[in-house]
């Protein structure tokens, strides 16, 4: 074939494939908040389900908007008290044998491609064992576990450039290991604390495999850490799940609302990145 | 601190084992080639054949791959090489995002876009006579295909952005090296660069791979789940995570039910740990070379 022909045909492959990615992205966006708007009322914010509200009567999807951020909010900080240290721990002023920290970090990237769904199922076998039944805690316990490894290696990463003249500098003054890590080395890695953070918000606020068991799901607003808890992937899943066309319509309309907290934490997470990051050396 | 760091190393362990264990017992009273290959699932008459849902899961994700490799690389390539920075800039964060959507709202998507149009094309693609799309039934549109399209899109940021930090770890002199014998760009693309970037490919096809084989929410909500060993992308199919998912959690009553799906857990889990293994060392290996080269 002609070498300035093929070079241009798959120019043309190339383009229309970015375009078909890019599209799929605005088509899954359009789709959803066309079908999703029109059926997005307050009250559907407002209210927790009432009685026959799926069946097509009156209510709303409080519950699971509100059991979605406790469950989002109380696993990304579980995860992060056991993150942070963890991350910080890698450091070559801690584990002095690389191989060590390099086996850490390869099953922590191996474990990050874990469906969550075997967390789902080995949680709810953890809870069986336990005891326990479904409740706002398991969920936040099974959603932690998944956030670990995204968590832990995000602010690795950011751990790993910081300079070591800057952690020499602190030891030459007389400081400790602990007053190198949690007062110099610390403030270099907020901005990828804060980006971990909202990658984790993000992934746990949408994940409905792992917590179809160990959450449960229930109409009202969880009181306490042992009730059962709503959340908006599951409310989605069941309300498309009902035969009524009314309730379907909920279901996208529930879907427009995540779809939105997903976006926004995404967009903030690269805003705060930037912000910051104006205490950082480099 | 240190607790900490041991802990989340062990985690994969920790998973293995408990549901090793907890399969133990459907382990000690049926051989594994017999719940592997074996195709009626009537738990409640002691029967656990895995054989269509593995079929299934290899099928769904087959037809994602197929879709989505061509499309990610060449999408790659184009915002690596091809692309200006500032398109690129804009472009990658887009790609994140797509990362980003939960599960759920692609499996909507899917129920309302992708299924609609596979039962729309079924019958027409169904009577042209190509093999394994014919359309013996009446295709609903939750279909193995349905599964597969929605799986492609949810695979595309995986492989893309992996692609792209490939091909820009590629050392620029190869290019110029290339570029300065009167090769053409994709010509430099095709005989210098790919073989430089070709594990990394690989790689991220395997990460996309892993991805597809153990998504669950989105598959389950469009693939139809009927438990049989589909003929056709058209038929329904039922893979393992949508198998667990639907029947976990209700399946106390019936002996031994428990552990088979645990079985399955365990079963899934290990091949997209090994995969996902695999990968990983071929990406720290790229690295390496982009640190000390």
């Amino acid at each position: 074939m002609d070498r300035l022909l093929e070079e241009r045909l798959f120019k043309v492959l190339m383009l229309s494939s970015l375009t078909m990615v890019v599209g799929s992205l605005f088509a899954v966006v359009a789709v959803v908040v066309l079908n999703g708007a029109p059926a997005l009322t307050p009250s559907m914010l407002t209210q927790t389900p009432k009685g026959g509200y799926y069946l097509g009567k009156e209510g709303g999807i409080l519950n699971a908007i509100i059991g979605s951020i406790y469950l989002a909010f109380g696993s990304v900080l579980l995860a992060l008290l056991i993150s942070i240290p963890a991350a910080l721990s890698l450091q070559r002023d801690y584990i002095k044998k690389t191989k060590v920290a390099y086996s850490i970090r390869l099953s922590l990237d191996v474990l990050w491609g874990t469906p969550s769904i075997v967390y789902g199922a080995f949680g709810f076998t953890v809870m069986l064992y336990l005891g326990m039944r479904a409740s706002l805690l398991g969920g936040i316990i099974v959603l932690t576990l998944l956030q670990i490894p995204i968590m832990i290696r995000a602010i690795d990463e950011t751990v790993k450039l910081v300079p070591a003249e800057l952690k020499e500098t602190s030891y030459a003054l007389g400081t400790t290991r602990f007053e190198t890590t949690f007062k110099i080395v610390i403030i270099q890695v907020l901005p990828g604390i804060a980006t971990a953070v909202l990658l984790a918000f993000g992934r746990s606020i949408g994940d409905a495999a792992s917590i179809l068991f160990t959450a449960g799901y229930t109409d009202n607003i969880p009181g306490s850490l042992l009730d059962p808890a709503a959340s908006l992937p599951l409310a989605i899943f069941f309300q498309l799940g009902t035969p009524f066309p009314e309730v379907q319509q909920r279901a996208y309309a529930s879907a427009l609302v995540l779809l939105v907290i997903v976006l926004v934490v995404s967009v903030a997470s690269r805003a705060l990145g930037q912000r910051f990051s104006k205490h950082i050396l480099r | 601190m240190l607790v900490a760091a041991a802990f989340a190393g062990s985690l994969a362990f920790i998973v293995i084992l408990a549901l090793y264990l907890r399969s133990k017992p459907i382990l000690d009273t049926k051989p594994l080639s017999e719940l592997l290959l074996n195709s009626s699932w009537l738990p409640s008459q002691g029967s656990f054949g895995l054989y269509p849902a593995i079929l299934s899961t290899l099928y769904v994700t087959a037809i994602a791959m197929m879709i989505a490799v061509p499309l990610s690389i060449l999408s790659a390539i184009y915002l690596a090489e091809y692309a200006k920075e500032s398109l690129r800039r804009r472009v990658l964060p887009l790609v994140d995002l797509l990362a980003g959507i939960p599960p759920v709202v692609y499996g909507v998507w899917g129920v309302l876009t992708i299924v609609p149009f596979v039962a729309y094309i079924a019958p027409v693609v169904g009577s042209l006579g190509i093999p394994a799309a014919g359309a013996g039934r009446y295709s609903t549109g939750f279909s193995l295909l349905a599964g597969g399209i929605v799986l492609a899109i949810m695979v595309f940021p995986v492989i893309i952005s992996i692609t792209v930090q490939v091909f820009r770890s590629v050392p620029f002199e190869v290019r110029e090296a290339s570029l300065s014998m009167g090769a053409t760009q994709w010509q430099t693309v095709k005989h210098a660069l790919m073989r430089v970037a070709l594990p990394g490919i690989a790689a991220a096809v395997i990460l996309g791979f892993s991805r597809a084989l153990g998504e669950t929410m989105a598959v389950l909500m469009v693939v139809g789940n009927v438990f049989i060993v589909p003929s056709s992308v058209f038929d329904p199919a039922y893979p393992l995570p949508a198998l667990i998912a639907n029947n976990y959690g209700e399946m106390m009553s019936i002996p031994l039910y428990d552990s088979a799906l645990l079985l399955a857990a365990l079963i899934l889990l290990l091949i997209i740990l090994m995969f996902t293994l695999a990968a990983r060392l071929i990406l720290i290996r790229i690295e390496r070379r982009v640190t000390v080269g």
